[in-house]
């Protein structure tokens, strides 16, 4: 929020406008990672439908690729994915 | 239903219900979103007709229950809609947490909430436990008596509430089957005179998918207190702007304009009776009784509660030797709101009058001015003697009055 000195100042009702991490980079909350298998992936795009933190990208090569600047871990795009292309690992792990 | 048509207005004979639904249709509502409730019923299902039928061009949406009432209600008024719906006792319950959400949106939203007593024990019949329950959230809060007053309210809700001073919703409360199912006449305006004064809804800013916001935001504890600080302002613009959007009200169509209190021979009375809803209504007969008697009494009926008019109560109370108020609520372990809402207003004053305060109509009991006349005699008699009483159960078997 910018410096804001008097309440005259503040705007009606707290919103924001979309901005890339404005929390920091929440991939660090992780504990599991999602990794992608390109062998099984068809290119579906179900996992960057449904990803809630927008953290699956679209590369030019049609495939979807992990932000894990963002990604959080919450392995919603291992569920949805219909070719059980997308494995959950643990961070120490992976 | 008689429909008379004379120079553009109609004069109507219809339901407390239907006179809110002719509320919203008058005001030219976009969107209106319920689900229904006895006894609010009969007003959603009047605007769905007036939909059907093309007299009204809103878009009804349905919904599965009152939590997703509101939330659509939220919604359509975030994009800058004029929107509309109505509820009663446990629906407005279910309502509660996006209530807040409406509120602390700045939202404009109108609702007309049919007082009724919550359950268990089941009860479809009026009091003020389920509104008085929600007056902490930041919602202008107007209680009518007649069915004119219902339909005056709505509209002149929405032309208080949008604006931009303002910006906060209103509940138009109206009691259970003592004005949601009795029949009344009520005079509805010429749409044109309407719509010249009240002008569709410019919203102070609006959802807009070409450039995208976020809204519901983490808000830390640095900048939290201001977002509410500025609720609270804008419930002191509105105690300014009630007066005067009814004056102006009063002035353009002839009809009574939305005040914060309605008083009859309370000039010279010695006792003031203080009271809301139909019961004010009412106590005009017990007052004119109580005269013959000897008693110079005046009742006065609170019309808005929120913003609580601190200074009107205080201009009453200074004109009385003493008060008797009689609320249709309890808040259980205190007493009635009005009674313990009038009292801190009054607490500031060098002098003020004994008050004698009763719980009464709890359920939808009957209180006819035979009953509001008996309290204010005993009232009288009590504070008389100097021994005022707080929080008496008017009409509880067992506890009968001596």
């Amino acid at each position: 929020m910018a410096e804001l000195r008097t309440y005259e100042e503040w705007p009606l009702t707290p919103i924001s406008k979309p901005t890339a991490g404005a929390l920091g980079k929440t991939g660090t909350w992780r504990t599991f990672r999602p990794v992608i298998d390109e062998e099984k992936c068809v290119k579906c795009h179900l996992c960057w439908l449904y990803c809630p933190d927008a953290a699956m990208e679209l590369g030019e090569d049609g495939f979807p690729h992990v932000n894990y600047d963002y990604c959080k871990g919450c392995g919603i795009c291992a569920n949805e994915c219909p070719k059980k292309a997308i494995e959950i690992v643990r961070e120490e792990v992976a | 239903m008689a429909i008379l048509v004379e120079k553009g207005w109609r004069s109507i004979v219809v339901t407390g219900n239907h006179a809110a639904a002719w509320g919203a249709r008058v005001a030219k509502v976009q969107v209106v979103a319920a689900y229904p409730i006895t006894p609010q019923t009969t007003v959603v299902e009047k605007i769905a007709e007036f939909v059907e039928k093309g007299e009204l061009n809103a878009v009804y949406i349905r919904v599965e229950s009152e939590h997703s009432a509101m939330t659509a209600c939220i919604g359509a008024s975030a994009v800058g809609a004029r929107t509309f719906t109505a509820t009663a006792a446990h629906g407005l319950a279910l309502m509660h947490e996006c209530l807040w959400w409406a509120s602390a949106s700045r939202l404009p939203i109108v609702m007309a909430v049919i007082n009724r007593a919550m359950g268990p024990g089941w009860n479809i019949w009026t009091d003020y436990g389920d509104t008085m329950a929600q007056r902490d959230l930041g919602w202008i809060q107007i209680y009518c008596a007649d069915n004119q007053e219902v339909f005056d309210s709505v509209l002149q809700a929405y032309k208080l509430c949008e604006d931009h001073r303002v910006l906060l919703p209103c509940m138009v409360d109206l009691e259970a089957f003592i004005l949601s199912h009795t029949y009344m006449p009520v005079r509805v305006p010429p749409q044109d005179e309407v719509d010249g004064w009240l002008p569709p809804y410019e919203p102070a800013w609006a959802l807009d998918p070409e450039e995208p916001i976020t809204h519901g935001n983490l808000v830390f504890p640095a900048h939290y207190m201001e977002f509410r600080y500025l609720m609270q302002e804008a419930m002191e613009k509105a105690k300014e702007l009630i007066p005067q959007v009814g004056r102006e009200y009063e002035k353009r169509f002839g009809l009574t304009g939305l005040d914060f209190m309605e008083t009859y021979r309370c000039e010279d009375a010695e006792m003031i009776i203080l009271t809301m809803g139909t019961m004010g209504v009412e106590a005009r007969i017990s007052v004119d009784k109580l005269r013959e008697k000897g008693i110079r009494a005046g009742v006065a009926r609170l019309r808005v509660f929120r913003p609580f008019p601190v200074e009107h109560i205080r201009r009453l109370a200074e004109g009385a030797e003493m008060l008797t108020i009689i609320d249709r609520h309890i808040s259980y372990g205190a007493e009635g709101a009005l009674a313990m809402e009038t009292k801190w207003a009054l607490c500031a004053l060098d002098e003020r009058p004994p008050i004698t305060s009763f719980i009464a109509g709890i359920g939808g009991r009957d209180v006819t001015h035979k009953d509001i006349e008996r309290m204010a005699e005993k009232a009288h008699e009590w504070m008389r003697a100097g021994e005022p009483r707080e929080g008496v159960w008017y009409g509880v078997r067992g506890l009968e009055l001596p």
